[in-house]
């Protein structure tokens, strides 16, 4: 009996799979819902809180691109991916865009086949150690037990740095960011070792995170962002665009509180273009004319989403750094809208 | 009815391809084979033009490039230069460490707790029966992560250790148990000739020399007792030969122990036993035992007590009974299952990931699949791995069985 | 003889039977007979009493010195000021993660429960043969109604797949004068075709009795283990039979694809398949399927579970003596009929304490869902609960949980298995 129920249920399926099979856009028009891939878990970046809800700063681009195409911020359906599992479920069409803080790397490029979109976050790989060890630079690791996180960057950057530095050290491999928690807050490990900001929001959810330093260097290049399958590169300039009306928005002084006021009065061109009273640039991706106001109007803009999730006033603590827009020093920086 | 449907006269009719028995095994066989066939044909057609849509391919030539990333724990020489193959052999061998350990440990304490259960005394018999049904009942998972929850929590981490009034300190001053593993004086050879392999070489080759020693004396004992009724008292002459060249060697070579000392931020020196390893192996083991004991029981319980008394009624003394008539009918019982004991438990070994023991699915399963984002190869691999080591053990198992199955007559 | 009554130092009356002696009698007997028959037993009594005593002792105190309404550990323990007791806290304030993992919507709780509770009736009349007969119906009817409570949606999809088959079973009973193989056929299609048609039904119905649709990534908890196992269990039964019956089959390439299929599944662990359903099984279905990661694990784990139990009831088909099938021969019943009215009965008999271990097994291998980042009650544990700032650290309240819970259901089960073969037990003994 129940063995039909499995049959129906994959006809039901199949059923719904066959109907649509077009490029990715109209694959979520059609489903209505826009499927994200995220991590499983870390404050600041994507985690569900106490209502199940997800939040953070890898969350609000997704929802951005979803409300752009969609109209809805919360037409997202939130899939956690493992380090081991996000590559294979973007590839296999289980999720449009993977926004699960993922390093921009040649191989993953080129190799794998993925197409990063831009970068929402210019991180690092750093180190933190409990303040009691009296460690204070990364070069006196030598001999330690170092917590990593499997299938990221990290675990290569970590091997060659301590290569490079004549150390040895112990890796104890961990599958996500929960699981090295309790290893390191007990002991097992001395240093945890992820990306900077990664290492900010798991020491945010420590009891007393003033017990724990993160040392200073910074070992490696982590630029994060989201990223699409290779090939459709209509469905890329739209998580790249929306991306980029984010940051864009915060340059020239658009946030969701003047949204809907500063379309009228301002004279600036550009911004014009972007809330789409002017131009057709929305048009030229497949989408309405207002799809640049609508992602805004979600979480605000790239400064705004930062601040809620991850700035100076979160329990995060993270300063904007390389992240500060190109014109006040930082790496930020859009390509215009034109 | 045979003989009414073998009449030549018969002609063949399409129809009899459904409705006669003897074509009718013909439709559903190549029925059979077109779905088998027409099945696989769409998987492969489907993985073509997944492919093909997100340009990848299927390729075994990532197996060569540099690994890039370090195992903690390693059998062989092995570096993050070293490529993934050499990462899987690696991984390999760490499946096939637990794997051995493994069994060794749940064969003693299943037959210790095996035999135990059928004592009677009541409260050991009752303690082993709640050890069986506590173990048995409950995921390894389970078990594993309990075991891995000791020593992140309770044994106290190399920083305890430190500083003048320590939390902890060294067994001994030899062993020092610790979160992190455990440490043991490691013995070396200090003369130089006998450093590294050539002094175990020479170990091994007297312990296989005391062995046959032991053995020609026993031969030889046997011997006198056959021929003058009296066994010549020999057991020191069996432990001379045992020990006695083995304290020698010892002595010339230099026997030394590197004794594990804290320096920097660990340990050093001596065996190292990883918590994850430890974990691993020891839940696995009592995880296993507790089916090795069950069986071990049925095994016991399966000899007639008609034997032993049949036995007794010979003369035989109680040891002999039971190695000359109740263990060699209880084995017939015991090994088969035992042996898919040990199969399910080197391939339970495979939740090594779930401490982050370096197994093959830890390398070739994890980090390397991870990396080169292979997945179809590695998991590919892996597969073949575990069913080559399955089909192995059980193509063994049937030789014994065939060996040891009943001659009827 | 006659002056013997007269004899001063005979005693002429019976004396009253003396108690035996106190060291042969009651509580002191049992004790030399079952803990002290001989030092070596002696030694072993008293080490077996040292290890209960210092077990119970540390878990006593603990177990009820706990502590069960804090929020958070610090909070507890400071409630606790050193004494010894468990932080059961984390259980009642992290229940329904437990329980139904983080993301089932709270307000539908209910339905699980319903559901939880159906499920146990639905499963009484197969479990205990005295009950009526008639509670069967609602055992047939329980995976449909079980679905749309769990996953919610419109009840027009269960009612359209239920119907389906109602109309493939009666297509079946029609055609199998002819041929059991061609009823099967006839049945499947038919079934197929009403259930195609009913998908349109259902389309333009879409509310009725609509309950909120919840996703299968947000079931969790111990829930999850629950429907896997018990789903995975019922759908591998029948492909087990299948399985068994064909490698026991005449016909060779059939009988080569199970023995390959079985030996195949057999030989490689759990985890492996769980890997191919999540990184791998993506690769094989048509671009742009995507069906979810708990329908790709039941698929992988019901083959699993299915190749175990297809060696099991072989087993069983090989303990049956010959004459059983030359006796189903020789009444001239088909292939079908024997195998339904004569073999499987029997052989089925004998497997079942097999297949409850089988069962047992896999629901204990339902927790490694947890390593490919599902929740399940140790993926919860591990995750969400143990990573949260205020439960950091709270080990052995977490696991021993999880062990109960566990022991509890497994250890039913197999008590279930070994009443249900003294009840089977025809021969006599």
């Amino acid at each position: 009996m129940k063995k039909s129920v499995l049959l129906g249920t994959l006809t039901v399926a199949g059923l719904a799979a066959g109907a649509a099979a077009a490029g990715t856009l109209d694959d979520v028009k059609a489903r209505g819902v826009l499927n994200c891939g995220v991590t499983t878990g870390l404050v600041g970046f994507a985690a569900p809180d106490a209502n199940g809800e997800w939040q953070g700063f890898d969350v609000a681009v997704c929802r951005a691109v979803a409300a752009a195409v969609l109209g809805d911020g919360n037409a997202v359906e939130f899939v956690p991916t493992t380090g081991k599992t996000r590559f294979t479920a973007l590839a296999s069409g289980e999720i449009d865009m993977l926004a699960r803080n993922t390093t921009w790397t040649f191989s993953r490029d080129v190799d794998l086949k993925f197409e990063f979109t831009g970068v929402n976050y210019y991180d690092g790989q750093g180190f933190m150690v409990p303040a009691d060890l009296g460690v204070s630079s990364a070069l006196e690791l030598d001999g330690a037990t170092v917590c990593i996180q499997t299938g990221t960057t990290t675990e290569l950057n970590l091997a060659d740095y301590f290569a490079a530095n004549g150390m040895s050290y112990e890796p104890v491999p961990i599958e996500t960011n929960a699981e090295a928690q309790p290893l390191y807050l007990e002991g097992a490990c001395d240093v945890y070792t992820t990306d900077r900001s990664g290492l900010l929001a798991t020491r945010a959810a420590f009891e007393n995170p003033g017990d724990h330093v993160v040392l200073p260097e910074i070992v490696s290049k982590e630029p994060l962002g989201p990223l699409v399958r290779h090939g459709d590169n209509d469905w890329g300039d739209i998580v790249r665009w929306t991306l980029n009306a984010l940051i864009t928005a915060e340059e020239v002084g658009v946030t969701s509180e003047n949204l809907d006021t500063i379309a009228g009065e301002t004279k600036n061109a550009e911004i014009k273009r972007l809330l789409g009273t002017e131009g057709t640039l929305g048009e030229m991706l497949g989408l309405d004319a207002e799809w640049a106001k609508r992602a805004i109007a979600v979480g605000g803009n790239y400064g705004e989403i930062f601040d809620a999730n991850i700035g100076p006033d979160t329990a995060i603590g993270a300063e904007r750094g390389y992240n500060a827009q190109w014109v006040d020093g930082g790496l930020l920086y859009s390509p215009p809208f034109r | 009815m045979a003989t009414m449907s073998d009449a030549p006269s018969e002609s063949f009719r399409l129809s009899m391809l459904l409705n006669d028995k003897r074509y009718r095994a013909y439709t559903f066989q190549f029925i059979a084979l077109l779905l088998l066939i027409g099945f696989f044909s769409y998987l492969g057609v489907n993985l073509v033009r997944n492919l093909q849509a997100a340009g990848l391919n299927i390729s075994f030539g990532f197996l060569g490039d540099p690994a890039g990333y370090d195992i903690n724990q390693r059998l062989i020489e092995y570096s993050k230069d070293s490529t993934h193959w050499r990462a899987s052999v690696v991984g390999v061998l760490n499946t096939l460490l637990v794997a051995v350990v493994g069994c060794f440990f749940a064969t003693i304490i299943g037959v210790v707790v095996g035999v135990l259960r059928l004592s009677n005394n009541w409260i050991v018999s009752r303690l082993m029966s709640v050890y069986v049904e506590i173990f048995r009942n409950v995921p390894v998972l389970i078990w594993i992560l309990i075991i891995m929850a000791i020593f992140i929590a309770v044994l106290p981490q190399p920083r305890d250790f430190r500083g003048a009034n320590a939390e902890a300190s060294m067994f001994l001053d030899l062993f020092a148990f610790t979160g992190r593993g455990f440490y043991m004086p490691k013995p070396y050879f200090a003369a130089e000739w006998a450093a590294g392999a050539t002094g175990w070489l020479i170990v091994i080759a007297l312990l296989i020399l005391g062995f046959i020693g032991s053995r020609m004396i026993a031969g030889n004992a046997t011997k006198i007792q056959e021929a003058t009724g009296n066994r010549p008292t020999t057991w020191y002459w069996t432990l001379g030969i045992w020990f006695g060249p083995l304290i020698i060697a010892f002595f010339v070579m230099g026997l030394s122990w590197d004794v594990p000392a804290l320096k920097g931020f660990n340990f050093q020196g001596g065996i190292y036993a990883r918590n994850s390893f430890i974990a691993l192996t020891f839940a696995l083991s009592i995880y296993t035992a507790a089916f090795i004991a069950e069986n071990v029981r049925a095994g016991i319980l399966s000899v007639s007590k008609g034997q032993s008394e049949a036995a007794a009624s010979l003369g035989l003394r109680p040891n002999r009974i039971m190695n000359l008539v109740i263990l060699p009918q209880a084995l017939r019982v015991i090994i088969p299952p035992l042996i898919s004991h040990f199969l399910n438990l080197t391939k339970n070994s495979s939740l090594a990931i779930a401490v982050g023991y370096m197994d093959l699915t830890g390398t070739l399963g994890g980090i390397t699949l991870n990396q080169t984002g292979r997945a179809i190869e590695s998991v590919l691999l892996l597969m073949a791995f575990y069913l080559t080591i399955s089909l192995s053990i059980s193509a063994i198992m049937n030789v014994y069985n065939k060996s040891i199955s009943l001659k009827e007559r | 003889m006659s002056n013997s009554d007269n004899i001063v130092f005979v005693r002429t009356e019976m004396l009253p039977e003396l108690p035996p002696p106190a060291t042969e009698t009651g509580v002191i007997k049992w004790l030399r007979e079952n803990l002290f028959s001989s030092v070596t037993n002696s030694i072993l009594t008293l080490i077996s009493l040292y290890i209960i005593y210092q077990l119970l002792s540390g878990f006593l105190p603990w177990l009820f010195g706990g502590v069960w309404t804090t929020s958070s550990l610090k909070e507890c323990r400071e409630v606790l000021d050193g004494a010894t007791g468990g932080c059961f806290s984390v259980l009642t304030e992290r229940w329904n993660q437990l329980l139904f993992g983080f993301k089932y919507p709270p307000d539908q709780y209910w339905r699980i429960a319903l559901a939880f509770v159906l499920l146990l009736i639905a499963i009484a009349p197969v479990l205990f043969q005295k009950l009526p007969r008639k509670l069967m119906y609602f055992t047939g009817l329980f995976p449909f109604i079980g679905f749309w409570l769990i996953w919610g949606g419109t009840l027009m999809t269960p009612i359209v797949i239920l119907v389906g088959i109602i109309a493939g079973y009666i297509a079946f009973t029609r055609l199998e004068h002819n041929s059991f193989a061609m009823g099967a056929a006839g049945g499947i299609l038919t079934a197929a075709v009403i259930i195609w048609l009913g998908g349109f039904v259902t389309g333009s119905m879409s509310g009725f009795l609509a309950l909120e649709q919840v996703p299968s990534r947000d079931l969790g908890g111990f829930m999850l283990n629950l429907i896997l196992g018990v789903v995975c269990v019922s759908l591998s039964l029948p492909i087990g039979i299948a399985l068994a019956l064909g490698r026991q089959s005449d016909m060779l390439i059939i009988k080569w694809i199970c023995v390959v299929f079985i030996e195949f599944i057999r030989g490689v662990p759990l985890i492996t398949l769980l890997f191919v359903a999540n990184v791998v099984l993506a690769y094989f279905l048509p671009p742009g399927t995507n069906f979810d990661l708990i329908l790709r694990v039941i698929i992988m784990i019901t083959m699993f579970s299915s190749a175990y139990i297809a060696e099991v009831i072989r087993g069983g088909l090989a303990a049956l003596p010959k004459g059983q099938y030359e006796a189903a021969d020789s009444l001239g019943l088909d292939y079908a009929q024997s195998m339904q009215l004569i073999i499987l009965p029997q052989a089925l008999k004998i497997s079942i304490p097999g297949i409850v271990n089988v069962a047992v097994g896999l629901f204990k291998d339902t927790t490694l869902v947890s390593v490919i980042s599902m929740f399940d009650l140790v993926g919860m544990i591990r995750g969400p609960i143990l990573a949260s700032t205020e439960w950091n650290g709270v080990y052995w309240e977490l696991w021993g949980f999880a062990v109960l819970l566990f022991f509890v259901v497994c250890y039913s089960i197999s008590k279930y298995s070994q009443w249900l073969e003294q009840q089977l037990r025809t021969d006599h003994r």
